[in-house]
Order: C-alpha cells, then sequence, then structure tokens
C-alpha cells in the first residue's frame, strides 16, 4: 500500500512562480517491518557540509515528539515556520510514503543532499537514516537504510 | 439515583472497561520482570563517563545510551550499516544480550491506550477511564451508605446473595488501586487532548558556540564524570561525521548538551514543574520504575472482570425482581392501599402476593411506591406498608421521600395501617427504618390496623403468619405465600439419626445426611466428574429443606462443613410443624430435597481472639460444627442451655472429646429442669460474668444460637455483664464481634 501525499495545487504553483525553473521530484521512502508503533519520519536538504537547508517533509502529526528526528531538529531548530504545511500522518511499519513537491532546479545537481531520520516511539531514533545525494544521476537508484528504512529512491 | 448511575454506567461502557483492565493486568507485569532482569542496586556510585569510558572499546559505533526507568541499560549502535540494540551490565559494560522490542507488547500497549484506533481510539479510552473512575465513586458512596456512614466502610459486609458480597467485598478491596489508574490514566488522556496544557520542558537552545576541536575520550569528560549511572535516561551521541554536534543528555533533573571535544556541559534546561507532575502521574499510572505499585494496580485492575460479572448478576437479579402488579386499582378508587419501600425489589414480590391475594378476595387494591403516595386516598379503609431499611436504618430507594411527603398531606382522614418490615436481624437497626414509619403514623394520629411486625431475611413463613393476622382483623381469610425465588434443590438422603430428649418432651435429633445414591450422572459432564459430592457450605451456613407438598422452605442451620462429608443438622420436633414432623418421621435411606444458603456473618472470626460460644437447644448445631472444625486451636468457649443432662444432652460425648483434645477450651451447661444447678444459659452467664468480660476485654466475639426468647434473654444478661466496662452488645453488634442466629 502506497501513502501518497501531494501538495495542493496552490501552493505548487506558488512555489513554481517564485522559482524561476523549478520541477516536480517525487521521494520514496518504504520503511521495514520493524514492528512498532507509525514511524515519524523526516525528510530535508542539507549542503555538503551536512548543514541543513530546507524541511522537504515531516512524517508525523505531534510536534512535541520532533525532537526525536534529531538531525533536521538541530538544522531547523524546530522552529514551526520551516514545516509549516509540510507535515502529514505517521507511516506505519511496512508501508510506503511517496512524496511529491516542487523542488527549485538549484538544488540539483549541485551538492546538495536529502536525508531521512527516523523515529519510533519506544524504539531507537536514527539520525541520517538514508543519506544520498540529489543528482540527475541518481534518479531511480534505490538506497537502503540504516534504520527503519528498507529502501530510498527519488525521481523527476 | 446513585445506584441508577453505577448500573448504566457499568453496563454501557462495560466492554470498554473490561479491555482497559485486562490489558493494564498484563501490562503492569512488565516492571516487576525488567526490574528483576536489571542491575538497579549500586548504581549510583558509578559515574555516566566510567561506564561510557568502558563502552567505547565495546562498542566503537555507539549512538545512544539509554537507561529504562526499571534500570535496564540499553546502547544503541551501528554495525555494518546496521542498527542494532544491547542490553548491558553497568558495572562491567559487557553485554547481557540483544535488546529486542516484541510486537506483542507494542501492540498490547496500543490496545490499552487507543484500542488500536488512533485518536478516537484514545477519546474511547478517556471515557473508559472516567467511566472507571465514576464507577470506583458511585460504588464506594454505594458502600458508605449500606454500611451507615464512612467510618463503618470497612467493617463486614453483608448482602443476601454471594454475588453481591463478592461485587462489594472485592470493589472495596480493589477501590485503591482501580481509583488511581483511572484518575492518572484521564489525567495522561486531557494532556494528550490538551486540555491540561503539555507537560514538555522546552529543550534547551542549541548551543551557538562548539569547540569543534578533536573530540575527547569520552571517559574523560567533566560534565559526565558528575553524573551517577542511577541518574541517566538517555546520552545521544554526536553524529560521527559532524565535529560541531554534541552530546545530548537526559537526566532525572533535566536535559543538556555536552561538548564533544571540552567535555564541558553547554547547556542544560532543568525539568519544569509541570513535566515534574506529569512524570509522577506516569510513574503512578505505569508503575514504571515502582514494581510493586505496578502489582498492586495490576491485582486490582484484575478484579474488573469479577466486578463486571458480579454486577451484572446483582442487576439482572434486581431487573428480575421489578414489580409487575396487574389489577392495579387507581388510589382514588381503591379500598386498600398498599406501598413498598424496596431498595432491590425483593420487597416487592411480598407486596404483590399481598395484592393479589386481597384481589381475589374482592378488594380493590392500589399498589405504589412509597415515595408515591398521594394526596388523598378517599376510599381507602386500609393501608398496608411494606418495607426494608437501607444502610443505618435509613429508607429504602423507594422510599426516600415518604416520611417528606406525609408531612405534606396534612389534611387526609386517617386512614387504618400495618407496617410490615423487611430487614436482617444481625444490622443493628433491624427494620430501623419501618419502625420510623409506624411512628411518623403514629404521629399523625392513624389508626394501627395490626402491631408492627418484622421479617428477618426474606422469611416466608413470617409473612404466611402476618397474613393470616391481617385476614383476622379484616375478617377475610388471607394466604400469603410468597417465597423469592430459590435456588436449585439437591437430593439428599439421610444416612445417620441419634435421638435425643424424648423424656423431657423435647424429642431432639442430630441428622446426618449424604448426596442421595439415585441421582445417577445422567450427561457426559456428571460423568465425567461425579457430581455426587455435596455442595460447598461452612459450619453456620443454612439449609434450606422443602417439605414434600411445599414451597415455602425451612431453614436450619448447619451442623457441619462440607468437608466433613456429611450434612448435619439438629431438629427439634415441634408440635404441628410441618417440616419438623416430616424430619422426624424420615427413615434411613429416604431423600429430602434441600438447598444451601450462605449464610457468612455467623462465623468465628479468623485470628488468635477467643470466641464465646452461646446457645440453647439446637441452637447448638452450628456452635458444635465451629469447634468440630478448629483445627487451630483458638480459645473457644462454649456456654450451653438444655433441659436434663440424663436425656437432651445434645453431642454431651463429642463436648467431652472436644475439651480433652482442647478445640474446646470451657465448657458451660446450664439445665433448666434439675433441682439443683437448675437455670437458663443467661444465668450462667451472668455467674460467670467476671471471665466473659475478661475475653471481651481480650476482643472476643461472641456468636449467638437458638430461640429467639433464649436470644432476648442473653442480650439482656450480656448488657449486665458489659456495663462496669463501659460497653454493651449494640456496640459490639456494630464492630462486628456479637453475630446472632435466632429462629
Amino acid at each position: 500500500m502506497t501513502n501518497r501525499i501531494l501538495i495542493p495545487a496552490a501552493i505548487a504553483s506558488l512555489l513554481s512562480a517564485m522559482a524561476a525553473n523549478a520541477r516536480e521530484v517525487t521521494f520514496t521512502t518504504e520503511l521495514k517491518s520493524y514492528g512498532g508503533d507509525g514511524a515519524y519520519v523526516a525528510l530535508y536538504l542539507t549542503n555538503e557540509a551536512g548543514q541543513y537547508q530546507k524541511t522537504l517533509w515531516i512524517a508525523g502529526e505531534k510536534s512535541k515528539y520532533y525532537k526525536h528526528l534529531s538531525g533536521w531538529a538541530r538544522g531547523s531548530g524546530l522552529r514551526s515556520s520551516e514545516y509549516d504545511a509540510l507535515t502529514g500522518a505517521s507511516v506505519a511499519a511496512g508501508k510506503t510514503m511517496t512524496v511529491t513537491l516542487d523542488l527549485d532546479d538549484s538544488f540539483i545537481d549541485s551538492g546538495y543532499q536529502v536525508r531521512v531520520d527516523t523515529a519510533v516511539e519506544d524504539m531507537r531514533d536514527n539520525r541520517n537514516d538514508v543519506v544520498v545525494s540529489l543528482t540527475t544521476e541518481g534518479v531511480g537508484q534505490t538506497t537502503a537504510g540504516r534504520g527503519y528504512v528498507q529502501s530510498f529512491s527519488y525521481s523527476f | 439515583m446513585i445506584r441508577k448511575l453505577h448500573s448504566i454506567l457499568g453496563l454501557s461502557a462495560l466492554l470498554l472497561v473490561v479491555v482497559l483492565a485486562i490489558t493494564g493486568v498484563i501490562l503492569s507485569i512488565n516492571p516487576t520482570i525488567e526490574r528483576s532482569q536489571a542491575s538497579v542496586m549500586g548504581t549510583s556510585a558509578i559515574t555516566v563517563a566510567e561506564l561510557t569510558g568502558k563502552l567505547a572499546s565495546r562498542y566503537p559505533q555507539i549512538e545512544q545510551l539509554q537507561r529504562t526507568p526499571s534500570g535496564t541499560l540499553i546502547v544503541f549502535y551501528t554495525d555494518n550499516n546496521q542498527a542494532g540494540a544491547d542490553r548491558i551490565d553497568p558495572f562491567t559494560a559487557n553485554t547481557i544480550g540483544p535488546y529486542t522490542i516484541t510486537p506483542f507488547k507494542t501492540w498490547l500497549k496500543n490496545l490499552h491506550r487507543s484500542y488500536l484506533l488512533d485518536t478516537p481510539g484514545r477519546i474511547a479510552v478517556a471515557l473508559g477511564a472516567l467511566v472507571m473512575l465514576l464507577l470506583s465513586i458511585s460504588g464506594t458512596l454505594m458502600l458508605v451508605n449500606r454500611a451507615g456512614g464512612w467510618r463503618y466502610l470497612f467493617r463486614p459486609i453483608q448482602g443476601s446473595t454471594l454475588s453481591q458480597r463478592l461485587h462489594s467485598q472485592v470493589g472495596r478491596l480493589a477501590l485503591i488501586g482501580l481509583l488511581l489508574s483511572a484518575i492518572t490514566g484521564l489525567y495522561m488522556s486531557l494532556e494528550t487532548f490538551e486540555f491540561i496544557p503539555d507537560h514538555q520542558t522546552a529543550e534547551p537552545a542549541f548551543p551557538d558556540q562548539v569547540d569543534g576541536g578533536e573530540p575527547a575520550a569520552i571517559g574523560s569528560m567533566a560534565a559526565l564524570k558528575t553524573i551517577p549511572v542511577s541518574e541517566l535516561r538517555e546520552l545521544v551521541y554526536p553524529y560521527p561525521q559532524d565535529a560541531y554536534d554534541v552530546y545530548s543528555i537526559t537526566t532525572q533533573q533535566g536535559m543538556g548538551f555536552i561538548d564533544q571535544s571540552t567535555g564541558q556541559l553547554l547547556a542544560f534546561e532543568p525539568y519544569n514543574s509541570r513535566q515534574k507532575i506529569y512524570e509522577f502521574i506516569y510513574m503512578l499510572h505505569t508503575g514504571e520504575g515502582l514494581w510493586w505499585l505496578a502489582l498492586i494496580l495490576g491485582l486490582s485492575a484484575l478484579t474488573v472482570p469479577l466486578m463486571t460479572w458480579t454486577g451484572i448478576q446483582v442487576w439482572w437479579r434486581r431487573r428480575r425482581a421489578i414489580p409487575r402488579i396487574s389489577n392495579n386499582s387507581k388510589a382514588p378508587s381503591a379500598d386498600s392501599v398498599i406501598l413498598v419501600g424496596s431498595e432491590n425489589n425483593s420487597t416487592w414480590g411480598f407486596a404483590e402476593n399481598l395484592h393479589n391475594a386481597l384481589n381475589s378476595a374482592g378488594y380493590r387494591v392500589h399498589t405504589a411506591a412509597m415515595n408515591k403516595l398521594a394526596d388523598t386516598y378517599p376510599q381507602a379503609k386500609r393501608l398496608f406498608i411494606l418495607t426494608a431499611t437501607y444502610g443505618d436504618g435509613d429508607a429504602p430507594a423507594s422510599a426516600k421521600q415518604f416520611l417528606k411527603r406525609l408531612a405534606e398531606v396534612a389534611d387526609t382522614p386517617s386512614i387504618p395501617f400495618a407496617v410490615l418490615g423487611f430487614g436482617d436481624r444481625q444490622f443493628p437497626k433491624f427494620c430501623g427504618y419501618a419502625q420510623q414509619v409506624a411512628d411518623a403514623l403514629k404521629d399523625k394520629g392513624w389508626p394501627a390496623l395490626l402491631a408492627t411486625e418484622m421479617i428477618d431475611r426474606q422469611s416466608s413463613q413470617t409473612f404466611a403468619r402476618w397474613g393470616e393476622a391481617i385476614g383476622q382483623e379484616i375478617g377475610t381469610p388471607l394466604t400469603l405465600d410468597h417465597t423469592p425465588p430459590q435456588p436449585k434443590t439437591v437430593t439428599l438422603q439421610l444416612a445417620e439419626r441419634i435421638n435425643y430428649g424424648e423424656r423431657v418432651q423435647a424429642p431432639t435429633s442430630v441428622l446426618r445426611f449424604k448426596m442421595a445414591d439415585q441421582s445417577q450422572p445422567t450427561g457426559w459432564f456428571q460423568t465425567l466428574f461425579k457430581t455426587s459430592k455435596l455442595p460447598h457450605f461452612e459450619a453456620g451456613d443454612l439449609v434450606g429443606i422443602l417439605p414434600p407438598g411445599s414451597v415455602i422452605p425451612r431453614y436450619y442451620s448447619l451442623a457441619s462443613a462440607s468437608v466433613d462429608g456429611v450434612l448435619e443438622i439438629c431438629v427439634r420436633q415441634v408440635q404441628g410443624g410441618l417440616c419438623s414432623n416430616f424430619l422426624h418421621n424420615l427413615n434411613i435411606g429416604e431423600t429430602i430435597e434441600a438447598f444451601i444458603q450462605d449464610n457468612p456473618q455467623f462465623r468465628p472470626a479468623s485470628g488468635k481472639q477467643p470466641i464465646i460460644l452461646i446457645g440453647a437447644g439446637t441452637g447448638l448445631g452450628p456452635l458444635i460444627g465451629f469447634i468440630r472444625n478448629n483445627k487451630s486451636r483458638h480459645p473457644m468457649y462454649l456456654y450451653w442451655g438444655g433441659r436434663n443432662p440424663d436425656s437432651d444432652f445434645l453431642y454431651e460425648q463429642e463436648l467431652k472429646t472436644y475439651l480433652s483434645d482442647q478445640r474446646l477450651s470451657g465448657l458451660n451447661t446450664a439445665f433448666s429442669r434439675i433441682p439443683k444447678d437448675s437455670g437458663y444459659v443467661q444465668d450462667k452467664l451472668l455467674t460467670d460474668a467476671e471471665h466473659i468480660r475478661a475475653l471481651i476485654q481480650n476482643n472476643a466475639q461472641i456468636l449467638v444460637c437458638g430461640g429467639r426468647k433464649m436470644a432476648g434473654g442473653v442480650v439482656t444478661a450480656m448488657n449486665d455483664i458489659l456495663a462496669p466496662i463501659e460497653l454493651d452488645v449494640t456496640a459490639l453488634k456494630t464492630a462486628g464481634r456479637y453475630r446472632e442466629d435466632v429462629y
């Protein structure tokens, strides 16, 4: 089963209007059957040095648990302005989350990295469950995660 | 009102509450299991620096160190790009084994807090907790009402059925645990739904200035050297390739960051009071870190399925007893009015019987609850009031408004009245409310049709006798034959008989029964589990015997317990008595139909205090049963009265045996028909007053069994004996130390 999340059209068009050149990118995150509650997942961009740039998506309803997505939490400072309108439901074990959004071309092939942090109640937190560079070459390539992520890929 | 609320809540949220309780019971075992596997003692003497120093070589890719409230230490690490978690020993830092969370535990926890339904489920759970809270409160109020006040809440509980007694007794035990679980659970729910502000202390701001130099060895870090392992909650290591990352530490006091290069504490935020409150409540609810509390809460929750089952039974029995009066005349046209005061509806059965008897004799009868007292009954020639008493002489549910209503209807012409009280002689204020009602009517100047009569434990015989008396008063013979619903009977066979007392005109027999031979197994169940065993009973319980051709059972006190292998009673032949004559003429091998009625209030108290047994005639029956089963040789003193030692000295040989093997400490007999030493048992008590006072001051309990006249004489004598030590029988009764079984 797929958990498909789409940014509302209005926001999407607003984003593309602001960015001179933007394209639609789809991130697919499949979780392992780790046998726990639904996972909180943070999808975000960093530069090559690992410094936080921008939030792509936060899966998980309760902001009070966001601090467990520790890499992202450090970078974003947990400021709600960083993730407003970019949140959704947590992802159950074994399920796949697909996020599609418009992303400025300047983030692609410029050394930026997509990072995934994951956390599950009563289980460990995984900072940098997945770290992959956002490149044209990388499209369609599947990466295994260190924690709860079974596989991660993106396409545009 | 409270009772109605209690039933409605209990029945409507039955499933919610039972699921919460059962899952809670299973979860409550965890803290104990975890505690038994964790080393906690002495961990306050080791610092986090020492422990992590040892761990560094063992787990080069350690990411996180956690200590659960039970004291289990867990390391989270990455090995070969795969995440792992181990339990470790706090002293040696050795691996104990892998740390796993079973999916079952997660499932169970989710079932407990959201019925697996997420947010809607959490709302339902909150409702379940609220219902649990209201059930506990309303249940407590009912117990208090029934006991007659808060002071008496922990006195022995009376109740007419096993399910009722279990419900009260078990509920009373589990009360504190259930209240605690419900309140703390509700608090957590309220916080989840943000009715209470969020408890979490804001994390300290991430430090602006980080040294960024070469990481220091963790074992050398100053900040970690000050924190004992027992205080640790969580230590998150910096991300390996990130020189500007820090250690995040969470302790019992708060959270902060540690510079990985200097080892200094960069920021620390102590918990705010809201978080401390929440954590305390969380601990009280889960018992995490307080294994013994978890077990108490678990045991309390374990009673919930039993409480549910007995609660349904009590409710169903009461519901079944709800009256359906046919041919009920309207108040203005009735010539006879019956008003009923009932708590659990059993009095209505008697009222209905009276209603029907009067009806078929041609009267126009109006029957209603006492609360429904009309302003006027223009045609009424007679008023019957049948009422139970609730608690300490209070009005039962359907009569709560009666005395107030009666005061309001000032100008009603007077109607001749008869009050019939229902109650249990064991309560200090036996039929106290019936008496109040009779007094109120008398004060109003209404004439009494008949003196107030009182019915002990729903006695059908007393009711029938009262019917005869009423019949004589109104000039129409009345036959009242109401029997409260009886349990199923078993067939018993007379196995042995010992006769006494022929010579003194008091033929008395000790009869011993066993299960009848002909009750052959009929189905596979009976074949598998031969049910030819006697039903369970203790000495002092009652056996109801149905003489052939009668629907009204006669009760006899049991002189044996079922473990003795026989059912033994002691019966005196009464002139014209249907049942006693039937039993006296019974031949060995012939059978009777009988059932057991529990009588748990009439038993020797457990404990070391002395027991004074007082009885006359066949009243010796249950008393001999107590002595026979006094295997732990508690001090028991028997005072018993008969007529002539040569003829009706019941159990003479047995008593002598018990004296010699110390099951009986003292035997005092009185015989009324012999010239020297003549007198009644109460005279014997007065002679022995000094000794009895000493025993009472030694916390003795008194059990009296026998005829009503003797019991009255004993009360008078005991009050005389007790006066010098400023006590009386009423005080002892309220304390549960003076119990009677009187007929």
